[in-house]
């Protein structure tokens, strides 16, 4: 690798060729402060608060290339005062409600005003008034908050490439709008929430639905059941200052009790149910050869992608329901009886690291007797604002179990949280059931790891091969619908993700801010942690989870039976792509 | 200058124009940065940018309708909505705005029912505000069409107006 050498602040450092000078600075522990920049996804050097000096002239950081000889300084009056300036700018037309606001202690711009020690700011600017874009179930948009940065624009375009927003008109009047100025709801917008991921300040946040959990959890009426999402527990801790990737299961559901529901149940068994009747359903389908490549259906933003952009394949989509609202179905029609409670009276509550799933809640092909399968969807970050609101030490709680018999699972349901998950438990059960054997080698390692795109092919115990694809981010999976589709490549089966990592780094995780970001793959220390969790657990395939076999003994009869279909199984719809 | 936009002329004529847009799409697909003069010839065509011209565009081109509009909305010589019959722009630039173009713009869109930038319902007026039209010893002014008045005041609005609605 060709290596340049340069100095930073008099301190030598050698780089690869190509590297930026705020990227070398950050390795001999410098940091110079950023706004707009967010590594591999947005380098638009518009908002200049990265200034350094190299000889007479202050450039921005984030996109200059480290020269051979180069010196740079990062810490003079000049770049001191002109980095000041433009945070002080930003702030003179700034919604600045700090206290009430949703980012505050996580904001970028709270933070460089901190580091900046910004403490007047000299000028007042005139301020735009807009309306709070509220319109989605899954995310908020207060362009007053908005800095301009362009973050959410190029995660939208390039790493989604759904383009739902962008910057329109000009000068002072610019602003991020959606097509037309249309409500975001309106749009092609498949609510991942990958935007408010990247966005440094808030200017977009998820629906808060936390205050009608509260109340549902005031009223005596109600029997209040919660579930929990794989990633949500290698997460959660983030959000009370432990480390990204530790393991927080029984916490959390310490927690969750505290809160006061009534049951602490885990998506996970649900998650093993998924497997059945997908692993059923993709049997199927291999056997009469239709409607393949099989295509998963977990993910409410994947789906939605499908539907605006792939609408000639929605068939390939997998009928099942999403986990969580499998769940939600079977709690309310089969549960409620057992427990004696009357099934009108039972709230369902899904702590997901998503917002999609907000939306794909109040999808009404998701209910069964006029009762939605799930009432309520509250992100990672809304329960961690639930325990502090509670006043919960959550550090110091002890590990507590799941309630049965909807908290039981197996490993391949944990799996689900990061990308390949699902293929990989899918591919346990069915390799199990055609072999008729308890096989010893489940590790499918192929179907791991953060690529983008993953191939497998694989020679199940009949003899028949199935072509695998895993896809996480939808820029990849528009590239794999495109080989599909142009008959470049064919497979059986395709999971895909809409979020870049799959879950655990979904749209409703802890935030992490882009200096972090640049110096940690999030994604891969969640998902360590995910993947150890499936290795201690002592039942590591979902058709071997004792729940669920007695589920369908009892209740459901087989995987795919009627009553599973009318259940657990769903329908989509066609929509259009602008 | 604008044409006019004429919806009654025939289902001939529209296929043309689309026909004619289509063309420079085509011509367009593969170039970079192609789309800035396909919109420019949907504006020549059509008077403005009508939106189901735009979702060919971004099939066609496949560019995000938000991006489109972005671009559409950057340049001040693309419109999103049909223009009236004719256009009244009045100049908010600092002399005239001194002398008091705002009553101008308050008085037009309270005797028409219509706000700055947009189209009466009845397709006859546009109300614009423009930068200073270089005719400040005038001010302020106030063009409608080609034609130029100056030195107004609110009260004059309705007379003038007339001239035009009775056309
Ligand atoms: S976005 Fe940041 S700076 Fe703005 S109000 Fe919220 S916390 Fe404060
Ligand atoms: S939620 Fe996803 S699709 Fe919607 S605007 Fe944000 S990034 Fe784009
Ligand atoms: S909404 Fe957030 S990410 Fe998008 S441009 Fe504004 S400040 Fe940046
Ligand atoms: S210009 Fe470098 S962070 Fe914005
Ligand atoms: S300011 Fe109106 S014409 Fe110059």
């Amino acid at each position: 690798m060709e290596m340049v050498k340069l100095t930073i602040d008099g301190i030598e450092v050698e780089v690869p060729k190509g590297t930026t000078v705020i990227e070398a600075a950050r390795q001999i522990g410098i940091n110079i402060p950023s706004l707009c920049y967010l590594k591999g996804v947005s380098h638009t050097s518009s908002c200049r608060v990265c200034v350094v000096e190299v000889g007479p002239r202050l450039i921005a950081s984030c996109t200059l290339p480290c020269e051979n000889g180069m010196e740079v300084k990062t810490n003079t009056p000049k770049v001191r005062e002109a980095r000041r300036t433009v945070v002080e700018l930003l702030l003179s037309n700034h919604k600045r409600e700090c206290t009430s606001c949703n980012r505050s202690e996580n904001c970028e711009l709270q933070t460089l005003s901190k580091e900046l020690n910004v403490r007047d700011i000299r000028f007042e600017g005139e301020r735009i008034n807009y309306e709070i874009d509220s319109s989605s179930p899954s995310l908020v948009r207060d362009q007053e908050k908005c800095v301009l940065c362009g973050r959410c624009i190029n995660t939208c375009k390039n790493v989604q490439t759904v383009g739902a927003i962008d910057f329109s008109r000009r000068g002072f009047n610019t602003r991020v709008s959606t097509a037309l100025d249309r409500d975001i709801a309106e749009t092609v917008c498949v609510n991942c929430g990958q935007c408010i991921m990247a966005c440094p300040v808030g200017a977009l946040t998820e629906k808060e639905n936390i205050k009608d959990v509260w109340k549902a959890l005031a009223d005596p009426e109600k029997f209040v059941v919660v579930q929990t999402a794989p990633a949500v527990r290698v997460a959660l801790g983030e959000e009370f200052g432990m480390p990204i990737g530790t393991r927080v299961t029984g916490k959390m559901a310490a927690a969750l009790r505290r809160l006061g529901f009534d049951k602490v149940f885990d998506t996970d068994f649900a998650a093993d149910l998924t497997i059945m009747e997908e692993g059923t359903e993709l049997l199927s389908r291999l056997e009469k050869g239709e409607r393949l490549p099989l295509m998963t259906s977990c993910c409410p933003g994947w789906v939605k992608f499908v539907e605006h952009f792939y609408p000639e394949l929605i068939d390939n989509l997998s009928t099942c329901k999403s986990p969580h609202e499998m769940e939600g179905a079977i709690i309310k029609h089969y549960l409620a009886e057992k427990l004696g409670v009357d099934k009108k009276n039972v709230v369902v509550v899904s702590i997901m690291p998503c917002v999609a799933k907000k939306f794909e809640g109040q999808r009404e092909e998701l209910s069964n007797d006029n009762l939605q399968d799930v009432d309520y969807v509250l992100t990672t970050r809304e329960l961690a604002q639930m325990i502090k609101e509670a006043g919960i030490d959550f550090v110091k709680l002890p590990d507590e179990e799941f309630d049965n018999p909807l908290g039981e699972s197996t490993g391949a349901a944990v799996i689900f949280g990061a990308t390949g998950g699902v293929m990989e438990a899918a591919l346990r059960t069915v390799y199990d059931i055609l072999s008729g054997e308890d096989l010893k080698d489940i590790d499918y390692v192929q179907v791991r790891g953060t690529a983008g795109i993953k191939e497998a092919e694989l020679t199940l115990p009949n003899g028949k091969t199935v072509r695998a694809a895993v896809a996480h981010g939808l820029s990849n999976a528009r590239e794999l619908m495109e080989l599909v589709k142009s008959g470049e490549k064919h497979y059986d089966f395709i999971e895909v993700m809409a979020c870049p990592g799959g879950c655990v780094t979904g749209g409703g995780q802890p935030i992490v801010d882009s200096r972090t970001q640049a110096c940690i793959d999030v994604k891969a220390e969640r998902a360590k942690a995910i993947y150890d969790e499936d290795k201690d657990m002592p039942i590591r395939k979902s058709h071997k989870n004792p729940y669920i076999i007695r589920l369908y003994e009892e209740f459901l009869g087989k995987p795919n039976s009627h009553k599973a279909h009318e259940l657990l199984h769903t329908h989509y719809v066609k929509r259009d792509r602008f | 200058m604008n044409q006019q936009n004429c919806c009654c002329c025939g289902g001939n004529h529209v296929d043309e124009r689309l026909e004619k847009v289509m063309k420079v799409i085509e011509e367009h697909k593969t170039v970079k940065g192609g789309l800035i003069p396909v919109l420019h010839e949907i504006q020549d065509t059509y008077g403005y940018l009508p939106e189901d011209i735009l979702k060919i565009v971004s099939k066609e081109l496949d560019i995000p309708m938000a991006e489109i509009f972005g671009v559409a909305s950057f340049y001040s010589y693309f419109s999103l909505e049909p223009k009236g019959e004719h256009i009244i722009r009045v100049c908010l630039g600092t002399a005239c705005y001194v002398k008091g173009a705002q009553g101008l713009i308050d008085r037009i869109s309270k005797e028409l029912n219509v706000e700055v930038g947009k189209t009466t319902e009845d397709g006859k007026f546009t109300l614009e505000a423009t930068r200073c039209l270089g005719a400040c010893g005038l001010a302020p002014v106030m063009v409608i069409g080609e034609k130029v008045y100056g030195r107004i005041t609110p009260d004059d609005i309705p007379n003038i107006l007339k001239e035009y609605q009775e056309k």
